[in-house]
């Protein structure tokens, strides 16, 4: 199935949850893996990641990458890339929600890694996952204050006593 | 060898059953659950890794991995750097198999912004990359086998390392973290001896792989603790995003070279070895190990046809197609390689900016390191050494 | 009769040696320097192949222990992240007198490449402990840190007993 076919069938199932199809132009490797279906409800994503796991012609089995972006406008992605190992297919979906209020379904149960991802999603960004069982920081430290990766974050002057500028 | 090697299997043990507690006379034992703290100081972590083992006696109960002890800001440092000045902070990631961390960078910007490299520097970058893949899995088997106890393979390994990185000193002035694979070519043209150095080296090398395929792999010592132990189950994998050796020991043949290839690969012929549950159950240690060691069979494969079909009257300056000013238009891209830990993937966001907006990195350790809990639940404490000695995981990589 | 008697000239033979009460024994304390090895990040592979065959730290007398309490030399190759200086420092304080401390590598030094934007980075481990001898290179070579090794050996030829008694 091509990207298209599966965005129209995902479509079908779930109506206006899904936003538009992103296609990127150029080669045929940026229209393969550049491209992203839009999900409006951040609450539904667990829903439709289900589907797309469990659906007989879908089956992505695999979750690649949950990747967290700062937008820059007050708005945080995420981004799930989606495989198919057996098919070989790929498939990117992308939540966008506003950045005093991130908050996303969690997709633990559906693929098991991704426990480890949205902690890292909470720890580096800030984006807290509703349903996991486990959300605590795991690169910094429990006593870290701020979340690094937002475009906004100032550093430390010291920490635990360290000076941590150069 | 075989059938010596038959004969003592018929007679080796099935791994002991522990009794659980409640069949002891429970009036007589009181016991209760340990927490083990394992490093971050210590020999066999692979680096600065924090394990709390729950244990009931030496059978571990639970594993809880703390990681962050290597954060160094990585993809914080992505967004105040020019696309070039990142490659010297990506080589440092993954500082075992520097060249393809490099290589799947470079790789990613190319198709973001659509640059066609000369086949030269193609050439070049396989077989620099096939060299690090063998690199890579010596060090991985040499201290695999400083887990389980055994010294001497560790030493050969290294020895042979030598000559590897002799070769990349040669050619690009560093020994370990090279900056060479740059965005359209590369930094210096290959060293007009290391074609010479290279086929010399595949012929020791093959030696050397079954030097150490006798010494270590082949052993009843090393079976016998490799064997039936942190044994993962292929769903399991698969739906956990495993990949690399651990997603090939579990019977599932992927590999990005064969399934999404980039680069030059399709031109040559190479196996995918995937585990066979030779002495044990399919997916345990010792299959991954097993997978290892034909991948690094499969290399020397790789790097002989390279040696053929080498061009070597080309002339065209590696540097051609390097752009003046890398600035991709707006975008991004998940793009992904084959490592010797497993699929790496970049995912790029580019704002038509001289800087990168966002840079994540899908870290094969990562994901492999997260199944540890999950296979290592009822093995003993020695055991566990042994599970992530197989995992293989790189610090730098997993915490970024 | 004794060892005086047997030859003409007892001080001429090699039989006997005179020298100071310090040069004896620093002469063996700086042969058999044991190392904690503490590998950290790249720069631990090159300490790995300084200990293998081909550079062989061994010849020096320097053995790999895995416990701070059995060892002389801490080598902290490697990054030091705020996360870890405080156990860096819990092991500094487990190894018994007298320590000699090598910082190998840019990172341990004064931060390396991540000094500018690396907010979870200790800008050199001679913020948290004292150190005796820098070795620089990114990673040094192994012959750069046997260099740095037989400074510390100097270090040792230097010191005296009486002094520190007095």
């Amino acid at each position: 199935m091509t990207n298209t076919e599966i965005y129209d069938k995902l479509k079908g199932a779930f109506g206006e949850k899904i936003g538009e199809w992103h296609e990127q132009t150029g080669s045929e490797y940026m229209k393969r893996m550049s491209s992203y279906a839009d999900v409006t409800d951040a609450g539904y994503i667990r829903d439709v990641c289900l589907y797309l796991r469990d659906e007989p012609t879908l089956g992505f089995d695999s979750l690649l990458l949950l990747s967290s972006v700062d937008n820059g406008d007050n708005t945080l992605s995420v981004v799930y890339h989606l495989e198919a190992r057996e098919k070989k297919q790929y498939f990117a979906l992308k939540v966008t929600v506003p950045a005093d209020h991130a908050v996303v379904g969690s997709v633990t149960d559906v693929w098991s890694h991704a426990n480890w991802q949205e902690r890292e999603a909470w720890d580096m960004m800030g984006i807290s996952f509703q349903g996991h069982p486990d959300l605590r920081r795991i690169l910094l430290d429990e006593d870290w204050v701020g979340h690094p990766l937002r475009k906004d974050y100032k550093y430390p002057e010291f920490y635990r006593g360290m000076k941590v500028p150069y | 060898m075989a059938e010596v090697l038959e004969r003592s299997m018929q007679t080796m043990p099935v791994p002991v059953k522990l009794l659980p507690a409640e069949k002891v006379e429970p009036n007589r034992l009181r016991t209760e659950e340990m927490v083990l703290n394992v490093g971050p100081q210590h020999p066999s972590t692979h680096g600065v890794l924090r394990l709390e083992a729950v244990l009931d006696g030496e059978l571990v109960i639970d594993v809880v991995p703390f990681l962050g002890y290597l954060h160094r800001c990585f993809e914080k440092h992505t967004e105040a750097m020019t696309y070039p000045q990142v490659i010297p902070y990506v080589d440092r990631m993954d500082y075992l198999a520097a060249l393809s961390e490099e290589h799947g960078y470079a790789l990613a910007v190319e198709r973001m912004m659509g640059i066609e490299v000369p086949e030269k520097v193609e050439f070049i970058r396989v077989l620099f990359t096939e060299l690090q893949r063998i690199a890579s899995h010596l060090v991985a088997v040499g201290t695999f086998g400083l887990d389980t106890g055994a010294f001497t393979p560790f030493l050969y390994c290294f020895r042979d390392r030598e000559d590897i990185l002799e070769m990349f000193e040669k050619t690009c002035g560093a020994r370990l973290l090279y900056n060479y694979i740059w965005v359209g070519g590369l930094s210096h043209d290959l060293h007009p001896d290391v074609l010479g150095m290279c086929r010399a080296f595949v012929k020791k090398n093959r030696a050397t792989h079954k030097e150490i395929n006798n010494l270590l792999t082949f052993n009843k010592i090393f079976v016998e603790r490799a064997a039936n132990v942190g044994i993962l189950k292929a769903d399991v994998a698969i739906n956990a995003g495993a990949s690399g050796p651990m997603l090939r020991g579990s019977g599932v043949k992927w590999d990005v070279r064969r399934d999404d290839p980039y680069s030059i690969y399709d031109r040559f012929e190479f196996d995918i070895p995937v585990g066979n549950g030779m002495f044990g159950t399919l997916g345990d240690c010792f299959d991954r190990h097993w997978v290892r060691m034909c991948e690094w069979e499969q290399s020397l494969n790789i790097i002989e046809q390279i040696l053929e079909k080498y061009p070597q009257d080309d002339k065209t300056d590696v540097q051609k197609a390097v752009p003046k000013r890398i600035k991709p238009a707006a975008g991004e891209i998940y793009s992904r390689v084959e490592t010797p830990r497993g699929e790496l993937g970049y995912y790029i966001v580019a704002k038509d900016n001289i800087n990168p907006w966002r840079v994540k990195v899908r870290s094969p350790a990562f994901v492999n390191l997260s199944l540890l809990p999950i296979i290592s639940r009822g093995y003993l404490m020695a055991d566990l050494i042994i599970i992530l000695g197989s995992i293989d995981i790189v610090l730098g990589e997993v915490d970024r | 009769m004794g060892l005086l008697d047997k030859h003409d000239n007892p001080f001429d033979s090699s039989n006997i040696v005179i020298t100071g009460t310090d040069t004896l024994i620093n002469w063996a304390r700086l042969s058999s320097l044991w190392m904690m090895s503490f590998g950290l990040a790249c720069c631990a592979i090159e300490m790995m192949a300084a200990s293998a065959s081909h550079y062989d730290i061994g010849r020096f007398g320097v053995i790999p222990r895995p416990s701070p309490r059995q060892s002389d030399i801490m080598l902290i190759s490697g990054t030091v992240t705020l996360k870890m200086a405080s156990r860096t420092k819990l092991l500094y304080e487990q190894m018994p007198d007298p320590k000699y401390i090598i910082s190998m590598g840019s990172c341990s030094n004064c931060g390396g490449p991540y000094w500018e934007h690396g907010y979870h980075v200790l800008k050199g481990v001679d913020r948290v402990i004292p150190v005796d001898v820098y070795v620089p290179g990114c990673p040094p070579r192994p012959e750069a840190l046997l260099e740095g090794l037989m400074k510390v050996q100097e270090k040792v030829r230097k010191q005296s007993l009486a002094r520190t008694a007095v």
